[in-house]
């Protein structure tokens, strides 16, 4: 078997250092994180690992990891059911920082994330109201500073706020973590406001938080598989463990054909994060939740009743999987976005179209 | 635990040239061919072609220079495999040949043969066919009953091989049989001979696919005297043999394009006046082919550095021959399939073509359920 060679010794090393410290969190914390605590001694070993910098660029105070290969630290986090808001907040970094800010003390969020959501702008005479409300956002209880990115005179503004100044309505998502509504009116100094570079648009702001979510899918598919299998080489029925089944051998090879098409579009994602290629990363989410609404349930159907339980482990993964796949846009969503730009290229097109991807972007 | 690795196969800028080259070349050669004839991607069988492929450096791409190849990326062979699917050129004569009896030669076979026969292959001049699935013996190849007996000066050959793609156009068959013992030693006592098809002694008999067309073929060998020089490899080694070859032969783009004319045909009709419900289908296809060309590719890289990926090559089959085969329902759910629609007459008889060849998309090559049980196996369930 080969090992896929990291490009870095610092990838390397911070990939290495994320298997450590999440594989040592202990199941109460993934478990109270969910009834709504704060996991304080996880994530301050998060925050002292630098992990939250890593997309940041290093004249911006990162470490000057290729953000392909710094999104693998999300795949560790998706492995190990990791009970912290990290993709969140790399990806609030990496704005505040585009935008020229600092990057954030703590932990931090991003809005909107939904499409029904909005903020609007208004220049007032000493500085800018920003006013509107965003459902959905994930973490927000927790999270010192949201960033909200406004589009504003056909332009996007990055907005830092302070959460104390949201109005927050809690809410959980399909994984039982914290997904709120927050609402805000407010006015800020100029010091807060800045533009975004032209190409974060709230859509690309979707589109980035898709790619982290297709690489957190791509962890959690891999332990669940890796689970299925131990626990189907354990399971012992008629005799012999259950893995021992063609039947449920075919179930768990199809199973690991949609672990291998999350990991490629993990690949994809991964890839296609630094530049914000829209497509391509629509391409990945699309295909990540589908490899999930077929891995999913065969994973459920291999461990039996055990598996539907609250006290097995099996639902940390399958449940943050479900919440993923809708999260930043749904199959829906990218496909319609996919489908509309394959069906306008046309017959002759559509070839050149596919091929396209994983080609330098300014080729499609 | 990682049981399989799809590396990110790098883009290089000579193969992304070649793909200009090759796209040039097919808007020429397939200027009129309607897109039903297309649909038989590579089972459409064209000798001139293949040899003005062969003129232009596209087939033995990888192998080395002394034998006719071109020395040349497994990157760079994939990119004119995939554009030659995705038109659906009728590549089918030198496919066989060029994917994997050629390769097998050039691990296994002598001097003399490789000097013999490669250099032909690469002109696009001389095919090959597989001598692998028997009346008795389908997925499982080891129950193989023909067999070659050791004789004065080479082997006497008896048994019949079926299913043999293209066997009536072949110059030669790479025969797997048995060299000693009886079907009950299983891999021992196989081997693989590379066999001149007009040698007395061979009957080649076309069978019609359910739609009649005449590709596959019984050949039966009756006392048929097989000179020794015709050994690939080792006598007894074939089943270590035959079971890379089938590496190769599950490894390529063909496992997942086999559909895409019908695609693009969609598409075609599609374009005049696309429904939401059309939208959502055709872009989750779109994601599929991204993700199966991203596991491709890194298959082909794979193969590149010199590794064994048989089962990622299963994987990428399982996973391509779903897709190959869902696409005439997809086209059915979007289009109004009447004998009347005027504007979808070509659509229609490539989907009918499609419909017709699909049921092979999961069988050849290895069935779903043998390419399941090897990914089992690689999983460490058997």
């Amino acid at each position: 078997m080969v090992t896929l060679q990291y490009r870095s010794e610092t990838g390397e090393l911070l990939n290495e250092s994320a298997g450590r410290l999440f594989a040592s969190v202990p199941d109460r914390d993934i478990r109270a994180a969910q009834l709504g605590e704060w996991p304080e001694a996880c994530w301050q070993q998060v925050a002292e690992a630098g992990f939250p910098l890593a997309f940041v660029r290093e004249e911006a105070g990162g470490f000057g990891v290729d953000p392909a290969e710094a999104i693998d630290l999300l795949r560790v986090a998706g492995y190990h059911a990791a009970p912290v808001p990290l993709a969140e907040t790399m990806l609030a970094n990496r704005l505040l920082t585009e935008a020229g800010f600092e990057a954030a003390q703590g932990a931090a969020t991003i809005a909107p994330v939904t499409g029904a959501s909005t903020f609007a702008n208004e220049r007032q005479r000493l500085g800018w109201r920003i006013h509107g409300r965003a459902a959905g956002v994930p973490w927000a209880r927790h999270a010192g500073t949201i960033v909200a990115l406004v589009e504003h005179d056909g332009r996007p503004w990055v907005v830092r706020l302070d959460r104390k100044h949201a109005d927050v309505t809690q809410d959980v998502s399909l994984a039982g973590l914290p997904a709120d509504a927050i609402a805000l009116d407010i006015e800020l100094s100029g010091d807060d406001v800045r533009p975004a570079p032209s190409h974060w648009t709230c859509e690309a702001l979707k589109a980035a938080g898709a790619a982290l979510r297709v690489v957190e899918m791509a962890g959690a598919l891999e332990r669940v598989l890796e689970m299925t299998v131990t626990y189907a080489n354990e399971r012992v029925q008629f005799g012999k463990p259950i893995g021992k089944q063609q039947a449920v051998q075919q179930l768990l090879a199809t199973l690991a054909g949609q672990v291998a098409a999350c990991g490629g579009a993990a690949a994809i994602a991964g890839a296609a994060f630094d530049a914000l290629d829209i497509l391509a990363i629509a391409a990945a989410k699309v295909r990540a939740g589908e490899a999930v609404s077929t891995a999913a349930p065969i994973a459920h159907q291999v461990h039996g009743a055990i598996g539907f339980t609250e006290e097995h482990r099996l639902h940390f993964f399958t449940r943050r999987l479900w919440a993923w796949r809708d999260e930043f846009g749904s199959e829906r969503h990218w496909s319609t976005i996919l489908g509309r730009q394959a069906i306008a290229v046309g017959a002759e097109g559509l070839w050149p179209f596919v091929t396209s991807f994983g080609a330098p972007q300014e080729a499609r | 635990m990682t049981y399989f690795t799809f590396p990110n196969a790098p883009l290089l800028p000579e193969a992304e040239k070649l793909r200009g080259e090759v796209r040039t070349f097919l808007a020429e050669e397939l200027r009129n061919v309607p897109a039903h004839v297309r649909a038989a991607s590579w089972s459409g069988f064209d000798a001139n072609f293949s040899r003005r492929m062969g003129e232009r450096g596209w087939i033995g791409m990888t192998w080395p220079k002394r034998y006719g190849g071109h020395e040349q990326s497994s990157l760079e062979r994939y990119v004119v495999l995939e554009e030659m699917l995705a038109a659906g050129a009728p590549v089918a004569a030198h496919w066989i040949a060029d994917r994997q009896s050629g390769p097998l030669l050039l691990r296994f076979g002598t001097e003399e043969q490789r000097r013999e026969v490669l250099p032909k292959i690469a002109a696009g001049e001389l095919f090959c066919c597989i001598g692998m699935s028997e009346p008795d013996s389908g997925s499982d190849l080891a129950a193989v009953r023909t067999r070659a007996e050791p004789v004065e000066g080479g082997f006497r050959v008896n048994g019949t091989k079926l299913w043999t793609t293209y066997g009536h156009r072949a110059h030669y068959m790479l025969l797997f049989c048995r060299t000693s013992g009886g079907p009950a030693d299983r891999h021992k006592g196989t081997s693989q001979l590379l066999v001149d098809l007009t040698l007395p002694g061979i009957t080649i008999r076309p069978i019609a696919d359910l739609s009649g067309a005449k590709h596959f073929n019984e050949v039966v060998f009756e006392n048929v005297f097989v000179p020794a020089s015709a050994l690939i490899g080792e006598e007894g080694n074939g089943w270590h043999q035959v079971t890379s070859e089938l590496a190769y032969e599950r490894s390529g783009p063909e496992r997942f394009l086999s559909s895409f004319v019908l695609f693009a045909e969609l598409i075609r009709v599609l374009q005049r006046n696309p429904s939401e419900q059309a939208t959502v289908a055709v872009g989750r296809l779109i994601s599929h082919f991204v993700v199966l060309r991203q596991l491709s590719r890194g298959v082909a890289w794979l193969l590149q550095n010199g590794e064994n990926p048989a089962l990622e090559a299963a994987v990428v089959k399982d996973l391509g021959a779903l897709v190959e085969q869902e696409m005439p329902d997809v086209v059915r759910s979007l289009v109004e399939i009447e004998p009347d629609a005027e504007h979808a007459k070509e659509l229609i008889r490539t989907l009918h073509y499609i419909v017709l060849a699909a049921p092979s998309f999961s069988l050849r090559g290895g069935t779903r359920e043998i390419l399941r049980g090897i990914i089992a196996r690689g999983l460490g369930l058997r």
